[in-house]
């Protein structure tokens, strides 16, 4: 009974659809299946993988934050250039910062959505465009490339432990602590109760205010967790990094089963969302499909996704009927 | 005497579970004001949906001026010239007056389109003959309720309506602007306008109605001329009726005081509530809507702030910031839309029932499941919970067993005092006898029961005191003992108690 719920879960459903979407392109290009083309898809998808569980909390409680992708630029470049006029700054601290500032981003969506009652989607498209605009002030526009930054900033996402970059392991952590978070935690509980019925969880002594700031401030620190990942593996940082990335985000908690309206979703779906773009982005340069095709594909995808969620949602009916009680 | 311009005859409406209406007579005249009393659930509504076209009748007939018609459409009953003013105004904010006023039936111009300005030129002489002095191009957002008020009149005098349905119009006007409605009326009296006036105030019945009809558990009761009738009478009228229904026998001995709250008040909701709740104690609220007494509970639960006042629980002062406080101080609320505001829909059974427990069922900032579904399980047996199992969607439940998680969820936390608002408004008669019984049997375990409802009978039944709220403020408690529904609604509605007993 609990082994047929499982295996009928929209997760269950869409690990399925990766397998067979991995195994197609086996078919004709086995060493994309290989165990290092594999590691090398999911270290490409890693940052895609922790900013959608940010992102997760805050749909979770019928919110939305467009501002991942500037936060992330933004940490970034601030991160770059303190490892600049101070390379002496160790990699952990840098750490911290990111997380830091990243955070304190987050916050200022948080503050707004929960103090000023604005809406999130507005909130978020505003501050979205002032972290840019930022960006563009505190480094005048300039890039900072590869040669300027030091060799311990570049290398640590780089660096192999267990046949994995640290950067898929900072990923595997992530999802194994929001894991824990939204299913074994208080706070987990109540982004659940919160975007599944607001007006309840008032009642039951949830603060819904403060309860979507925490998630605004978790996203927002994983985002600026992100800028130091990004610029630190991609050797460089400037204005448009990660530009439009948080529609991938975005789209990888819908077509991982997240409701857009909130309270329904989980840690495993978001990953698998994410895995979902990011094997569609690796494989379809491999077996040769144009740059077109890969977003049609991936538009069609969320758009399935959207379909079938909403199908799953509205074939559950009331039970009514006693004996339907007795085998619900 | 002059004939109905509309007239119901023989109009009965049933709903699922329920008889709204039966067989009810109403006549109204023109240029006068035929004012509709009874109590909540006498069937008020439901004449105002069938007149407008909303809902159909099963039976009977309407007549305008002796001719029958077919409302089967809101549609229809407009273009028959029957209007209706709601409590909350049916008009679009984003729009400006003059197109509120004439919104589907605007001026054209040659070539088929709106003339705006005839449009705006005919609302303002539309306004100006109704004594309203507004902007035709002002967007209704900024008006206040009043002038929105004024709007839809004028918009009814736009489509030619010969019956204006006024259902609670004054329940959010100021002084001033019940005045300046009253004068309105007049109005419409004289231009020969058929007016329903549906109000709890007897004030205002008296002083604009010519005629009166009541309706008593959506059946026609009385009608004639508000000369010829006193307000006890009307309130004997509307009420009489034994309480039949069977509630369960309580043994009444309330304990130590658990909740004393003294000099309550909040700027705009209440003022200078004072009362004290025993244990083992169904203390009742009762007023008309609108008089306050959800507002206090809110406070009391931390939902809003007041102003001034003490409460004090088991003998200590009790600071009420927020809805986890009262949580944590014993005060639980069950709201009256339990739908909206109870279970949370995509979350399984048991953790809508440990929801507001987790800080006893977890441990070092981590939800113990084990410790979760044992208190689920506990309380969901208790109330004899229909369910396969404890982590299904709360939202496969049937209503009356969601509203049982609603009640385990409270329970679960253990509660000193329970506030539980219209515990049974809109459920079919053996649920209501379910939920008394349950009442009871909380009470009798020594926990406090406040218990807001608009349902004489419940209030009479299960009480152990009640008291009457007025315009924000108490007007009287009652020791529940040879209470009559005539001592509640006269309370209620601020008729002295000597008048309605004549």
């Amino acid at each position: 009974m609990t082994m047929r719920r499982l295996l009928q879960s929209r997760e269950a459903i869409l690990l399925a659809v990766l397998v067979a979407m991995v195994l197609a392109i086996a078919a004709r290009f086995p060493q994309f299946a290989a165990p290092a083309s594999l590691a090398n898809v999911f270290n490409d998808t890693a940052i895609l993988i922790i900013l959608a569980l940010g992102q997760m909390v805050v749909i979770l409680t019928r919110c939305i934050d467009l501002s991942v992708a500037a936060n992330l630029a933004l940490t970034g470049m601030i991160v770059a250039l303190a490892s600049l006029a101070a390379p002496a700054i160790p990699v952990p601290l840098l750490i911290l910062m990111a997380l830091a500032i990243g955070g304190a981003l987050g916050a200022v969506n948080g503050i707004l959505v929960w103090k000023a009652h604005i809406p999130p989607i507005v909130v978020t498209l505003g501050t979205l465009t002032i972290y840019r605009g930022v960006i563009f002030l505190i480094s005048g526009g300039e890039w900072i490339n590869a040669h300027e930054m030091s060799d311990a900033f570049k290398a640590f996402p780089r660096t192999v432990i267990l046949g994995l970059p640290v950067l898929s392991w900072i990923a595997i952590a992530t999802v194994a602590l929001f894991a824990v978070l939204v299913t074994r935690m208080p706070l987990g509980r109540a982004f659940y109760a919160v975007g599944g019925n607001p007006h309840a969880a008032v009642y039951t002594g949830i603060d819904v205010g403060r309860t979507r700031f925490a998630a605004f401030v978790i996203s927002g620190a994983l985002a600026g967790l992100c800028g130091y990942l990004w610029v630190a593996r991609y050797a460089v940082a400037y204005v448009d990094i990660a530009a439009g990335f948080e529609l991938d985000v975005i789209a990888a908690c819908v077509i991982g089963g997240i409701s857009i309206a909130g309270g329904i979703g989980s840690a495993g779906g978001a990953v698998l969302g994410a895995l979902f773009i990011g094997v569609i982005k690796n494989a379809l340069p491999v077996i040769n499909v144009s740059p077109f095709w890969q977003l049609a594909i991936s538009g069609l995808a969320i758009i399935l996704a959207v379909a079938f969620n909403a199908r799953a949602e509205r074939r559950k009916g009331r039970v009514i009927l006693k004996r339907a009680e007795q085998a619900a | 005497m002059s004939q109905p311009v509309l007239s119901l005859s023989g109009v009965s409406k049933a709903f699922p579970g329920v008889r709204a209406l039966s067989k009810v007579s109403l006549d109204l005249f023109p240029g006068e004001v035929t004012a509709l009393i009874g109590e909540n659930g006498a069937g008020k509504s439901t004449v105002v949906k069938i007149l407008t076209g909303i809902h159909m009748p099963d039976e009977g007939e309407i007549r305008i001026n002796g001719k029958p018609v077919l409302f089967a459409t809101p549609h229809d009953a407009a273009n028959a010239g029957v209007t209706a003013i709601h409590q909350e105004t049916v008009l679009f904010d984003e729009l400006s007056v003059a197109e509120n006023i004439y919104l589907g039936h605007a001026p054209r111009t040659r070539f088929g389109l709106v003339d705006w300005t005839a449009m705006n030129r005919d609302a303002a002489a539309l306004l100006l003959s109704i004594g309203a002095s507004l902007d035709p191009q002002a967007r209704l957002r900024d008006l206040g309720i009043a002038s929105k008020h004024l709007v839809a009149i004028a918009r009814a005098m736009s489509i030619d309506a010969r019956v204006v349905i006024m259902d609670e119009p004054t329940a959010a006007l100021s002084a001033k602007e019940i005045g300046e409605l009253y004068a309105l009326i007049e109005t419409l009296k004289a231009r020969g306008k058929a007016i329903l006036f549906i109000s709890h105030k007897f004030d205002e019945i008296f002083r604009i109605a010519d005629r009166y009809t009541v309706f008593r558990d959506g059946e026609h009761v009385a009608s004639g001329l508000i000369d010829e009738v006193t307000p006890g009478r009307l309130v004997q009228l509307m009420v009489g009726r034994s309480v039949d229904q069977l509630f369960p026998k309580r043994v009444r001995n309330p304990g130590d005081a658990v909740l004393t709250v003294a000099g309550y008040s909040h700027p705009t909701e209440f003022e200078d509530i004072n009362f004290s709740l025993r244990r083992g104690e169904i203390l009742g609220f009762y007023g008309l809507v609108g008089a306050g007494r959800s507002e206090v509970m809110q406070a009391l639960f931390g939902l809003t702030q007041p102003s001034r006042g003490a409460v004090n629980l088991a003998g200590r002062v009790a600071a009420i910031r927020s809805p986890a406080d009262a949580i944590d101080l014993g005060i639980v609320y069950v709201p009256e839309d339990r739908g909206k505001q109870g279970v949370i829909l995509g979350l399984p059974i048991v953790h809508n029932v440990s929801l507001p427990s987790l800080n006893v069922t977890s441990r070092a900032g981590f939800l113990r499941m084990a410790e979760e579904f044992k208190l689920a399980r506990a309380y969901t047996a208790r109330l004899d919970l229909r369910a396969a199992a404890l982590d299904q969607d709360v939202g496969t439940l049937s209503g009356g067993n969601q509203q049982k998680v609603v009640i385990a969820k409270w329970l679960a936390t253990k509660p000193k005092v329970i506030i539980l608002d219209e515990p049974t408004k809109g459920i079919d008669i053996g649920s209501k006898a379910a939920v008394h019984e349950f009442m009871a049997e909380l009470a009798s375990e020594g926990l406090a029961v406040l218990m807001v409802s608009s349902e004489i009978p419940e209030i009479i039944g299960m009480s152990d005191r009640v008291i009457v709220m007025r315009d924000g403020r108490i007007a009287t408690e009652f020791a529940n003992d040879g209470l009559t529904p005539e001592m509640l609604v006269s309370a209620a509605a601020g008729i002295g108690v000597d008048k309605a007993a004549a």
